[in-house]
């Protein structure tokens, strides 16, 4: 795509204006996904299996059928592969028997069947009274147990042709890339380490539970109201999983309490379509916590193998890397990802990535910012830690030597374009938190991150009203203030006052297809394409204005809000306000608006690199984190205490995920800790204040140089912290979380 | 199961609701009076979403009973703002960007709130103390807490 655009001397773009949704999120009156009602409305319930993975006998429902305040009850049966043969294939098929099992229950909290009754409470007595027979079949909820040869399959015939022969069932896609010959490589060495790592399952803890409204009626046309980071695949699937043409199910995306990917998929929503189909009548459905941790999508459990070797100087003469990712009991764990972006800040010679997506008893994963990214930071940028504590040379200076910049060959494959990375670091040496003291018993750790980041299917549609003020509507949902954004961007570009902007996010029958607010995508994507629709608009403006003055279209040009003429051989004229164009368009040729439709690709790369002290208290076992800096490359940052935001936020999920958050199995396969009382994420106390630094390195492909800033800002924490911790307990962390058991055994361990 | 009649005040209006004796005061507030500011995010008391006060006391609403709150008064983040005019901390909030996805803010409004009226000069371990019991996974609390202080601060100055 040619843009040719400006990268600075912008009016609008960099303030930091109030948020549009900012007097209805601090009022009470935001609707989120449960804040909204219909008359005759039904509450709805969800029956869970209990077994991590058992044969669904019989399911009987008789009971709960004849009760006075039940409605309907559904069950597999009542899904498109069954009513509507032949059915479904591929990843509509997974997410329907993810959404309902369908012969076996695959791990605990599977959905079995649901309730549609009267109220709340008498849908969740109801469930009671559903009588359900299972035959408990053998379990694994451990990827290495998983990938054994004795492992129970979770479903034969999943695996995909890029999988070896000779590995288990259970191993349902493998990754393998690189370049170089890495055993050369390692000869060159002066060191070479080589460690092994394992992180544990985490969830992306969303403080709004999934929750949704559904009316589907016989006639096939439905309308769906839910909490989603992308409604137009919310309609896709759910159309499919239904039976019924995507067209006629309108969804609307409430806002939304949170995602980091995981609600970039289906859950309940089919299942709420389904019992309001069944009934006729509105069904609400809302999850509890504990449904939320049992039955959505957390992120991948993992184990992994580095090798690296460096010269004396600091040089990495080879690395190399094994990714194993446990994705629960379908395909999808991001083993690829991981091993894409494992050594991907790095200009290597000699590199080899090896990525398995395994299947287990366990719910089935979901993206949570930059997937599969952090679990490989940590144990790469461990490996090239302990290597400069070995060499005895800083580890900015290393990270520095090796850097990937613009012409590196990725060690996944394609050159880099402009990018960020050494200006990360270099921010990072510089930094006064680099060279502060540091007290006894605290550690300092520094960890690069990458993430791809994403373009995807992107519609925007602007439209100018009488009285000059402009209405956008864009398709992805704003998590984080992607609404001021937009809005500063089309100021920036029609010249009119942010304020004159209303941003909404439109439901699925207004605009065309918009892939979901996922992949850092939306400040670039959905921010592309309303620079494009405003310049569509101006395009417009500037005909009326052309034809209004008399002269040719191409003699006006738009400057500060007003159409001008281009020189002055165009003629003089007195500059023409968008307002005054507007005020009589619909004489002068009909309503002016903007339009624009494409998948842009030019998402631009981005790098971070962070900076943790930690202290870790001997006796207990307990770290805390005193000190946080985020150096990360925003291209450009449209609303700069947004883009602060979107760092802090990633800091403080990777503290989570580092020192405390883990999905804990018992023997029986159930989860132990579904409440947040024992799955604890960071609260208020745990954490410092968490400095920011914003590079601005442009994107090439973005008109005013955004790169996405959403997923990065998680990958490199998990690594840092533990070379933080590491170098302030004295011992190397191998495994997440490094709560304070485990940094107890590791302290005993060293004597 | 019969329901209990309860009538009680809530954010200065006299209301009355029927409610089963399961029902949670969020429940009340949410289903029956349609106040849905309060969130439920966890129905345990641990995420601080549906924080009000009851009595001036702050409450995980999801931990009291609906039939509990029989006169009482309790008060919810709708009537925090005096008519159009917003309290400073929901302006501060604003300002400084204090809310991302926004589902936490308005549990976290009532307790920085409540925690403003017992102490109008906390330092920033008093506040981020007070404030542990309400999850906020969005922004790594640091400008919540930034834009607690200063309301504080300004507070402190305007009285």
């Amino acid at each position: 795509m040619a843009l040719d655009d400006r990268k600075s001397g912008f009016t609008f773009v960099g303030t930091r204006p109030n948020r549009p949704d900012g007097l209805d999120k601090v009022t009470g009156r935001a609707k989120f996904g449960a804040d909204i009602s219909a008359p005759g409305m039904l509450f709805g319930a969800v029956l869970r299996s209990p077994h991590a993975h058992a044969r669904i006998v019989k399911i009987d429902a008789s009971k709960a059928e004849a009760h006075k305040d039940v409605k309907a009850v559904v069950t597999r049966a009542d899904f498109a592969d069954v009513l509507f043969k032949p059915g479904l294939e591929g990843e509509f098929w997974n997410v329907l028997e993810n959404v309902m099992a369908g012969e076996k229950a695959l791990y605990d909290g599977h959905a079995v069947a649901a309730i549609a009754a009267t109220s709340a409470l008498a849908a969740r007595d109801a469930l009671k009274l559903i009588e359900v027979e299972y035959e408990v079949l053998p379990h694994v909820t451990d990827v290495d147990k998983a990938m054994a040869t004795d492992a129970p399959v979770i479903r034969e015939g999943a695996a995909d042709y890029s999988v070896p022969e000779g590995m288990h069932p259970n191993v349902v896609r493998y990754h393998d890339s690189g370049h170089g010959d890495v055993e050369a490589g390692f000869a060159e060495a002066d060191l070479v380490i080589e460690d092994s790592f394992v992180t544990e399952a985490t969830h992306q803890g969303y403080i709004e539970p999934h929750a949704c409204l559904a009316m589907l009626g016989n006639d096939g046309k439905g309308e769906l109201w839910c909490t989603t980071q992308g409604h137009w695949i919310a309609q896709k699937t759910c159309a499919a999983l239904l039976g019924i043409e995507t067209s006629q199910l309108r969804v609307t995306a409430s806002e939304i309490g949170g995602g980091f990917g995981g609600k970039t998929t289906v859950f309940i929503e089919p299942v709420a379509l389904a019992l309001s189909r069944k009934a006729n009548r509105p069904v609400k459905l809302v999850m509890t916590r504990s449904e939320v941790f049992r039955a959505t999508g957390p992120t991948s459990s993992a184990s992994m193998d580095i090798k690296i070797g460096m010269k004396k100087d600091g040089t990495i003469t080879a690395a190399q890397g094994v990714f194993r990712l446990q994705g629960g009991a379908f395909p999808g764990a991001p083993g690829d990802m991981t091993a894409m972006c494992a050594f991907a800040p790095y200009n290597l010679t000699n590199v080899k990535q090896i990525g398995y997506d395994v299947m287990a008893n366990r719910p089935k994963q979901a993206a949570y910012r930059a997937p599969g990214a952090p679990m490989g930071a940590f144990a790469v940028e461990s490996v090239i830690d302990e290597l400069c504590k070995k060499l005895d040379l800083d580890p900015v200076d290393v990270r520095l030597k090796n850097a990937a910049h613009e012409g590196t060959k990725a060690s996944y494959g394609p050159r880099y374009e402009r990018i960020g990375l050494v200006e990360t670091l270099v921010a990072a040496k510089a930094h006064p938190h680099y060279s502060a003291p540091l007290k006894p018993g605290q550690g300092r750790g520094i960890s690069c991150g990458f993430w791809f980041n994403h373009g995807g299917e992107t519609s925007v549609s602007l439209a100018l009203s009488e009285d000059g003020s402009a209405q956008l509507m864009v398709g992805t949902p704003d998590i984080g203030g992607s609404r001021a954004s937009m809005a500063l961007m089309a100021a920036e570009v029609l010249g009119i006052p942010y304020e004159n902007i209303r941003v909404t996010i439109a439901d699925t029958a207004t605009l065309g297809y918009n892939d979901v607010s996922h992949g850092s995508r939306v400040t670039y994507a959905s921010g592309l394409a309303t620079i494009k629709a405003a310049k569509h608009a101006v395009e417009k403006l500037s005909e009326r204005a052309a034809a209004k003055w008399g002269i040719p279209v191409d003699a006006v040009k738009w400057e500060d809000g007003c159409a001008v003429p281009s020189g002055p051989n165009a003629g003089d004229f007195d500059p023409m306000p968008l307002a005054d164009i507007t005020a009589d368009m619909g004489s002068t040729g009909g309503p002016i608006s903007g339009h624009f439709e494409a998948t842009p690709e030019g998402a631009g790369v981005s790098f971070g690199t962070h900076i943790v002290d930690a202290e870790v208290d001997p006796e207990t076992g307990k770290t805390s984190v005193t000190r946080y800096t985020v150096i990360q490359d925003a291209g450009k940052a449209i609303h700069p205490t947004y883009v602060e935001g979107q760092y802090q936020g990633g800091a403080a999920q990777g503290i989570g995920w580092a020192l405390n958050e883990e999905y804990i199995y018992g023997d029986d396969g159930r989860l132990q800790n579904s409440i947040f009382l024992d799955y604890r994420i960071p609260v208020a106390s745990d954490l410092p204040m968490i400095d920011t630094v914003i590079v601005e390195v442009p994107n090439p492909g973005h008109p005013f140089g955004v790169r996405g800033v959403g997923e990065t800002g998680i990958v490199p924490p998990l690594a840092a912290i533990a070379n933080a911790v590491s170098h302030a307990a004295g011992v190397r962390m191998r495994q997440l979380p490094m709560s304070p058991p485990r940094i107890l055994a590791a302290l005993k361990d060293n004597g | 199961m019969s329901k209990f009649h309860v009538s009680t005040t809530v954010n200065g209006d006299t209301v009355e609701y029927l409610c089963d004796p399961r029902e949670t005061l969020l429940d009340c507030l949410r289903d029956k009076l349609n106040l849905t500011g309060a969130k439920e995010g966890c129905g345990t008391g641990d995420c601080g979403a549906c924080s009000v006060t009851v009595d001036g006391r702050l409450v995980c609403s999801c931990l009291m009973l609906g039939v509990e709150a029989d006169g009482k008064q309790i008060e919810t983040v709708e009537g925090i703002a005096e008519g159009d005019v917003l309290h400073p901390l929901q302006q501060k909030f604003i300002e400084h960007a204090a809310l991302q996805c926004g589902i936490c803010t308005p549990g976290i409004l009532v307790a920085a709130k409540s925690l403003l009226e017992k102490n109008p000069n906390p330092t920033e371990e008093e506040t981020r103390y007070w404030l542990a019991g309400n999850l906020c996974r969005c922004t790594g609390y640091d400008k919540i807490i930034r834009a607690v202080m200063e309301t504080a601060a300004e507070l402190r100055e305007a009285s």
